[in-house]
């Protein structure tokens, strides 16, 4: 693979690296005949992110050596993202970049031409890799909205740094709104500050979602792919589903697109009820009464409808055109009862170094915890798992 | 001048005697080889010399000229002591070290000879501050003999040039190898850290390069870890001169320009590493 990027594609591409770090170790880098695919995915496999540089991004590209067949390869996000670590530096000095990929040196060079004839070569060293691929189809859900990224990276910008989630949903007057999100703890109370955006539905170019719709979602991931839709002056289209189904955002324009996918929380959001009145959230117990009797609620405990299924076998097409949805009914327990979940959460303290109780991660763990839950064995996503140390 | 009327031991008694209308024109300098905590200074009617060593490997000098100083006074050559350098630092920016317009430390400095503390005077507005910092039995610094006749290859370059590619160095790398060279790559900056190795290579006609004047090629590596420091120097510096002897000993040569338009020069002295094995990318 070898291909030439020139000018302010440079940048662009310091750009999504930096937004990927965000959310991975390590880096898919993968040259396919439609361009050149840069992917990563979070240790908890709860967020995806792929990027795709079409041909025409590039001066040159190539995504194999004529008459092999390409490469691809995983290496460390770290020693990429030192490569294009000051963006101001890319811009200011940075001519043009080279990236090579070449089996027999098995090494990744990059290559900076910058002012002065000056010339860095990086040769970083790679693993070889399975191609990693998320199973997420935006047509499948039935919601969507597309924004300028400005406008929602506005929205985001009051939000404290250090909050973790963040609430998207349509509140009265099919306004938009985004609420940071309260965890369910004890201690809740003392961090009480509740800090709500709301977009009037003029401002969107596509909103299509009735009222009272709302997920839960990691605003540092969010976060990243919006500061790189802002610098490239994109929109941001979200596509949702119910709470617990994976929200993927995505952006596009003729050299690039971007796709990430994050796990949305899947018990019912609170705060969906209260769009309409912009009051603090109910007590937390009472909610959880309310939720656990709906029968759709254990279906998303089903690690595939909320988690993102990765597919590592190269070949397999079949797995890959089967929709996520499909793998549901064998995974999915006899009964919901509401017993079996209060047996399954027991089942999940009872494990050493499972992470404490946050509902969006214990119940990721748990489903891959507690055998319970996975009759069929491991899922894809549980093979690449094992394999993907190192 | 701002000192006039302060009650200031007599120069008669002084082995050394320095002021300065602008104490920056001294701290910036002492910034750039403050790596270690303590330093060694020679005075002589020419100026003052502070040196700092680290392992020694490396040794940093700043010369801070005579002419530098609005009066410099010095009775017996050479006056020799070692001082707490961050301890001279914190007091020479009392006052602050971020300058604030049309508002400027003025410093004046006296050493009454061996055994003496280091008395300094900084004024600013009317208020005077006193420091004494004890000084401490001189310590024999390193002799690297590093002579220009014995020097293979030298190049000088705006150290823009340069501050990028050291404060960007790949840390994890333990050393850094410079490859000097009439051919190409000419001049090579060369890290092997955990992710891969890296190069970075200056053409000899690039702009950037203001002399170059290599004779044989000679790669040599230094410790990284101790040549990151020489970043401080590089970042106040303009120009830097890069030489290598035939022991493969590098001198790093950085030239200060201070407020008022003068030049400083800084330098670092460093010993290779290792004798370099012959089949290296």
């Amino acid at each position: 693979m070898k291909c030439l990027v020139t000018g302010g594609n440079v940048k662009v591409l310091g750009k999504a690296v930096h937004s990927l770090s965000r959310i991975g170790d390590e880096l898919y880098l993968e040259p396919l005949e439609d361009g050149l695919s840069l992917r990563t995915v979070n240790s908890s496999r709860s967020a995806y992110a792929c990027f795709l540089f079409a041909p025409l991004f590039f001066q040159l590209y190539q995504a194999a050596t004529p008459g092999q067949d390409p490469l691809r390869c995983k290496i460390l996000m770290k020693s990429f993202l030192s490569v294009f670590r000051s963006l101001v530096m890319l811009e200011k000095t940075v001519e043009k970049c080279c990236i090579s990929l070449n089996g027999r040196s098995s090494r990744l060079v990059v290559q900076l031409h910058c002012k002065y004839g000056v010339r860095k070569t990086h040769n970083l060293s790679f693993q070889d890799c399975e191609s990693l691929q998320a199973v997420f189809d935006p047509a499948s859900c039935p919601y969507l909205l597309r924004a300028p990224a400005k406008l929602l990276g506005e929205a985001v910008l009051p939000f404290p740094p250090a909050l973790a989630e963040v609430t998207l949903g349509i509140g009265h007057g099919r306004r938009v709104i985004l609420r940071s999100y309260q965890e369910e703890e004890a201690d809740s109370t003392i961090k009480a500050m509740v800090t709500e955006m709301s977009i009037g539905q003029e401002d969107f170019q596509q909103l299509q979602a009735e009222e009272g719709v709302a997920i839960t979602f990691c605003l540092k991931e969010f976060r990243g792919l919006l500061s790189f839709a802002e610098s490239a002056n994109l929109s941001l289209s979200i596509h949702f589903d119910a709470p617990g189904r994976p929200a993927i955002f995505a952006i596009k324009d003729s050299l690039l697109d971007g796709h990430f996918v994050l796990a949305t929380l899947s018990e019912p959001t609170p705060n969906s009820q209260d769009l309409h009145f912009p009051e603090p959230c109910q007590p937390a117990p009472q909610r959880q009464a309310h939720s656990t009797p709906q029968p759709d609620d254990f279906a998303s405990d089903d690690i595939d409808s909320y988690m993102i299924a990765m597919e590592t076998t190269v070949g397999s097409e079949s797995s890959r055109t089967l929709p996520s949805g499909s793998l549901s009914p064998g995974l999915q327990p006899p009964c919901s009862s509401e017993g079996e979940e209060d047996e399954a959460e027991a089942e999940l303290s009872t494990v050493p170094g499972t992470p404490p109780p946050k509902k969006f991660r214990s119940l990721f763990f748990g489903s891959i915890l507690a055998p319970a839950h996975s009759p069929l064995g491991p899922s894809p996503v549980l093979a690449e798992d094992s394999e993907g140390e190192g | 001048m701002p000192l006039v009327g302060q009650r200031v031991p007599d120069d008669g008694g002084c082995s050394l005697v320095a002021s300065l209308d602008n104490v920056r024109n001294l701290s910036t300098v002492l910034k750039a080889i403050h790596f270690r905590d303590h330093a060694t200074c020679f005075a002589t009617k020419n100026g003052i010399k502070v040196t700092v060593e680290n392992a020694k490997c490396v040794q940093a000098n700043a010369f801070i000229q005579a002419g530098i100083f609005q009066e410099f006074k010095v009775q017996e050559e050479p006056v020799t002591f070692r001082i707490n350098l961050t301890v001279l630092l914190d007091c020479l920016s009392i006052f602050g070290s971020s300058p604030t317009p049309g508002n400027l430390t003025a410093l004046r400095m006296c050493y009454q000879g061996y055994g003496c503390p280091l008395m300094l005077f900084l004024e600013e507005g009317g208020v005077v501050t006193v420091c004494k910092i004890n000084t401490q039995e001189p310590e024999e610094t390193l002799d690297f003999d590093f002579c220009s006749t014995n020097v293979i290859n030298k190049i000088i370059l705006q150290s823009e040039g340069l501050r990028e590619a050291f404060s960007e160095l790949d840390m994890t790398s333990e050393v850094l190898q410079i490859t000097m060279s009439p051919e190409k790559p000419y001049f090579r900056l060369s890290t092997f850290g955990n992710a891969g190795s890296s190069h970075l290579d200056y053409p000899k006609d690039s702009d950037l390069m203001e002399s170059f004047n290599c004779n044989e090629t000679q790669v040599n590596r230094y410790k990284i870890s101790l040549l990151k420091p020489s970043t401080k120097a590089l970042v106040l510096s303009c120009k830097v001169s890069i030489r290598t002897d035939n022991r493969g000993f590098l001198s790093l040569q950085y030239m200060i320009r201070n407020e008022d338009g003068q030049i400083c020069f800084v330098e670092y002295y460093c010993c290779p590493d290792e004798e370099v094995p012959d089949s290296e990318s």
